[in-house]
C-alpha cells in the first residue's frame, strides 16, 4: 500500500459524511437542487416584438447575484438560466423542454407572456415541475384544481375588474353604467370581473356595453353609443392606443362621467399625453405596486434601496421603466418561497411554500397590501389602492381595495 | 464503386444513423431533430420555388401556418387521427398555393417576393379575426394533445413522433427528388434560366409556376402540421413574418436548387438561434448576424454547394 494515509483519511472523510447524512436527515433535494446551488430556470423575450420586457429577466440576473455575493440562500447559490424566446411560443416550448429536461431545474421562474406560457401550460404540470410567478395578467394561471403547479404573480384582470365594481357597489350605489372593451381574451377577462364584482343585484346597473375590435381604426362610434345611454360611470377597458381615443372622445363630446379606465392603459406617456392631460384629470385607475415615477415615492426607503440596487448591480438598466420595479418585487418574492423551504428543496416542499404565502408586505407594494396564496386560492396579488388623475400624476387615494372582501 | 452505388449506401448509412439517433440522445434532443426534420421538409418546399423555379417568396410562413392549424383544428374540433391531418394539411396548402400562385404569378421577381410578404405579414392577424375564433381559438391558439405511440411500440412519445417525422421526410424527399430529376425539373429550371426560351420550347410557363408554387405550398404545410403536432400548442404569434423570412435564411444557407441543402438549412434555423442566445443575452441577433455573414462568406454557395466542391476537388487529387 502506497498511500496508506491518504486511504485512511478518504475513510474517515467518507465515514464523516455518512454521519453528517445521519444528522442533517432533514435534508431533502429534488432535481436541480443541491447543498451548494439551487437551479431555476424561465424565458424571457430578449429578442422579438416584446425585447422591451427582457429588462424583466436582466433584472432577475442581477438580484440573484447579489444574493450570491452576500452568501446564498441558507448556504445555496442560485443559478438562473435565463433563455431567450423571442415572444415564440414554439421557441418557448424547445427552451422550456431544454431547462426542464437536460438542465434539470427545480423549477421555472416568471416565464413572460400569456402565449409562451399557455404553450407550456400542459407539459409543465404533466412533468410536475413548479410553474411560478408567471409574468402575465391573465386569469387562467390560477386554476389549481386542473393545473396545479402553475401560478402566476400578476394581479388578475378579473380581480381588476372586480375591484372596480366593488368600489362602485360602495361608492356610486345608483351608477348607471357604460362598459367599452376589447373583444378578446384579455377584454372578456377585465369585463368577466366587473360582472362577477356587480353580481346579479348590481348587474343592473349596467345600461349600455359597447366592444371594439384591435383593427378597428377609432372607437368614435362607440363613445357616442354609450353617452347616448345616459350612463354618468364609464368603464373604459382598453388598451393604450384605445384609451387614448376614448379619453379625448369622452371628453370633446361633453360626456362627463366617473371615468375608471383600466390599469393597461394607466401609462401617462403614451395615454394621457396623448389624450390631453388636461383632459386626463380625475380618471380613476388601480395600482398595485409603487410608481418609480411618482414624486411621493422619491425619497420611500423601499424606493431609495431599489435605486441603489439600480446603480450597483444593473446599471444597464432604466430606473424609471416600471419594469424593473416590478422584476424587483418578483424576484424578492421568489427568494421569500426558496427560504420558507428551508433544506426540503423538493418541487413538492416549493409548491407547498408557494401556495401557502401568508400575509407578505413587500415595501415596494402600495402600504397596507400583502401578498397571499393558499393551497385552493393560487391568487397572488388579490389588492389594489385606487388613484386619481391629477392633471400631472396619478396619485393614490383611499383604503387597500381586494377581491375577497 | 461507382458513383450511383456509392451514393445509394451513404444515403443508406445516413438513414441507418437517423433511425439509431434516437436511443443514443435524450428525449429532449429528440425533440429538436424532429424539428429539424420539420423545417427540412418546409425548406425543400421553399427550395422548388426558389431555388430551382426562381420565384423568390418571403411568405412561406403562412403556408407553414395554414398547415399547423388545419392539423391543430382537425384533432382540437373534430377529433381526427393525428396522421390522417398530414395529408389533409397539405392538400388544403396545395389548393391555396395554387389560388394564391395563379395571379401572384403575373408579378416577377421583387414584385412577387412582396405579394408573398404581404400575404405573409397578414395570415397572422387574420388567425385572430372574430369570424372564424371558435375554430383558430383566437389570440389564445389551440393546445392539442401530444400522439401516443400505437398500442406495442416500445417508444417514447418524443421518439415516436420522431419517426413519423422520419418516415414524412423521407418520403417527401423521395418524391421531391422524382420530380426534381424529371421533366418538370426540368421546365422549372429551365423557366429560372431562361424563361423565352423555355415558352418557345412549348413550356406552359404559367401553369408550371402554379403548380410549382402550389407544390411547394404543400410541402410547406405539411411540415407546418407536424410542427404543430410535435409543439401541441398553435397560436397567431407562432408564425410571425420572422418564421418565414428564416425559412429563406436556411435555403440560402443550406444550398439553393439542392436537394440536401434543405437538411443543412434546418440545422442552422434550428440550431444557430440556440448558440447565438448561449454567447449572448444583449445581442443575440447580433451574434446570429455574424454567424450568417461568415456562413456566406466561407460558403457563398451554401453548405451543399460547399461539400460538392470539397469532394470535386478531393476527387479531382485522389485521380
Amino acid at each position: 500500500m502506497r498511500h496508506p494515509i491518504t486511504r485512511r483519511s478518504v475513510l474517515a472523510a467518507a465515514a464523516a459524511l455518512v454521519a453528517g447524512r445521519a444528522v442533517a436527515q432533514a435534508k431533502k433535494y429534488g432535481p436541480g437542487a443541491s447543498d451548494t446551488e439551487i437551479k431555476l430556470g424561465q424565458t424571457m423575450p430578449y429578442s422579438g416584438p416584446a425585447s422591451a420586457y427582457g429588462t424583466i429577466g436582466k433584472l432577475h440576473t442581477a438580484y440573484f447575484k447579489r444574493v450570491n455575493d452576500s452568501g446564498g440562500i441558507n448556504g445555496r447559490k442560485i443559478n438562473l438560466i435565463s433563455l431567450d424566446d423571442g415572444y415564440s411560443p414554439p421557441k418557448a416550448v424547445e427552451q422550456v423542454r431544454k431547462l426542464v429536461e437536460q438542465d434539470e431545474v427545480l423549477a421555472l421562474f416568471q416565464t413572460l407572456g400569456t402565449p409562451s406560457n399557455s404553450a407550456i401550460h400542459k407539459y409543465i404540470n404533466a412533468k410536475k415541475v413548479p410553474h411560478l410567478f408567471l409574468a402575465t395578467g391573465a386569469t387562467k394561471w390560477a386554476d389549481p384544481k386542473n393545473f396545479p403547479w402553475t401560478l402566476g404573480f400578476n394581479l388578475s384582470y378579473q380581480a381588476e375588474g372586480q375591484i372596480y365594481a366593488k368600489y362602485l357597489l360602495k361608492n356610486k350605489p345608483a351608477a348607471k353604467i357604460a362598459i367599452l372593451y376589447q373583444n378578446d381574451d384579455y377584454g372578456k377577462d377585465v369585463l368577466k370581473g366587473v360582472k362577477d364584482g356587480l353580481g346579479t343585484a348590481g348587474a343592473k346597473l349596467i345600461v349600455a356595453e359597447a366592444s371594439y375590435e384591435v383593427t378597428d381604426a377609432t372607437v368614435d362610434s362607440q363613445i357616442l353609443t354609450l353617452q347616448g345611454s345616459g350612463a354618468d360611470t364609464f368603464i373604459n377597458i382598453t388598451t393604450p392606443k384605445f384609451g387614448a381615443q376614448a379619453v379625448r372622445k369622452a371628453w370633446d363630446t361633453g360626456w362627463k362621467p366617473l371615468h375608471i379606465i383600466n390599469n393597461v392603459s394607466a401609462s401617462v406617456g403614451s395615454v394621457l399625453v396623448p389624450a390631453g392631460l388636461d383632459k386626463s384629470v380625475g380618471l380613476l385607475t388601480l395600482q398595485y405596486y409603487k410608481d418609480p415615477n411618482d414624486p411621493q415615492w422619491k425619497d420611500d426607503p423601499s424606493m431609495l434601496e431599489w435605486r441603489a440596487f439600480m446603480g450597483r448591480y444593473y446599471r444597464d438598466g432604466d430606473p424609471k421603466d416600471a419594469a424593473n420595479l416590478y422584476a424587483y418585487l418578483t424576484v424578492q418574492t421568489m427568494v421569500h418561497v426558496l427560504k420558507a423551504c428551508g433544506n426540503d428543496l423538493t418541487r413538492e416542499n416549493l409548491m407547498k411554500q408557494a401556495t401557502n404565502i401568508r400575509n407578505l408586505k413587500l415595501p415596494l407594494l402600495l402600504p397596507g397590501m400583502s401578498l397571499n396564496t393558499t393551497p385552493d386560492d393560487y391568487f397572488l396579488v388579490k389588492q389594489g389602492q385606487l388613484a386619481r388623475f391629477t392633471g400631472v400624476q396619478w396619485q393614490g387615494f383611499g383604503d387597500v381595495l381586494s377581491t375577497g372582501g | 464503386m461507382n458513383t450511383p452505388s456509392r451514393r445509394v449506401a451513404g444515403l443508406a448509412l445516413l438513414l441507418m444513423l437517423a433511425c439509431v439517433l434516437p436511443f443514443v440522445v435524450s428525449n429532449y434532443r429528440v425533440f429538436q431533430c424532429t424539428l429539424v426534420l420539420v423545417y427540412a421538409i418546409a425548406l425543400l418546399g421553399l427550395n422548388m420555388l426558389t431555388g430551382y423555379n426562381g420565384q423568390i417568396s418571403l411568405g412561406h410562413g403562412a403556408f407553414y401556418a395554414i398547415g399547423a392549424y388545419v392539423a391543430a383544428i382537425l384533432m382540437d374540433r373534430f377529433g381526427v387521427p393525428y396522421w390522417l391531418t398530414l395529408p389533409v394539411a397539405g392538400a388544403v396548402c396545395a389548393v391555396a398555393g395554387f389560388l394564391f400562385g395563379l395571379p401572384a404569378l403575373r408579378f416577377e421577381g421583387l414584385y412577387l417576393s412582396l405579394a408573398t410578404f404581404a400575404l405573409g405579414v397578414a395570415l397572422p392577424q387574420i388567425l385572430k379575426y372574430k369570424g372564424i375564433e371558435h375554430w383558430t381559438g383566437g389570440a389564445q391558439g389551440i393546445v392539442i394533445v401530444k400522439p401516443e405511440p400505437p398500442a406495442g411500440v416500445p417508444l417514447t412519445q418524443d421518439q415516436w413522433l420522431y419517426f413519423v417525422a422520419l418516415a414524412t421526410a423521407v418520403l417527401m424527399f423521395a418524391l421531391g427528388w422524382n420530380l426534381l430529376r424529371g421533366r418538370i425539373g426540368r421546365a422549372m429550371v429551365a423557366i429560372r434560366d431562361q424563361p423565352i426560351a423555355a415558352q418557345a420550347m412549348g413550356v406552359d410557363t404559367s401553369m408550371i409556376k402554379a403548380m410549382t408554387f402550389g407544390v411547394s405550398a404543400m410541402y410547406t404545410g405539411v411540415a407546418g402540421a407536424l410542427g404543430a403536432i410535435a409543439i401541441q400548442f398553435v397560436a397567431p404569434d407562432s408564425f410571425t413574418i420572422f418564421l418565414s423570412i428564416s425559412l429563406v435564411v436556411g435555403i440560402v444557407v443550406g444550398g439553393l436548387a439542392s436537394i440536401s441543402g434543405a437538411l443543412y438549412g434546418a440545422i442552422f434555423i434550428q440550431f444557430i438561434p440556440n448558440v447565438a442566445d448561449e454567447i449572448s443575452k444583449a445581442a443575440p441577433w447580433a451574434i446570429y448576424g455574424v454567424f450568417l455573414i461568415g456562413f456566406m462568406y466561407v460558403m457563398p454557395t451554401g453548405v451543399a454547394g460547399f461539400i460538392r466542391i470539397a469532394v470535386a476537388r478531393w476527387r479531382r487529387r485522389r485521380s
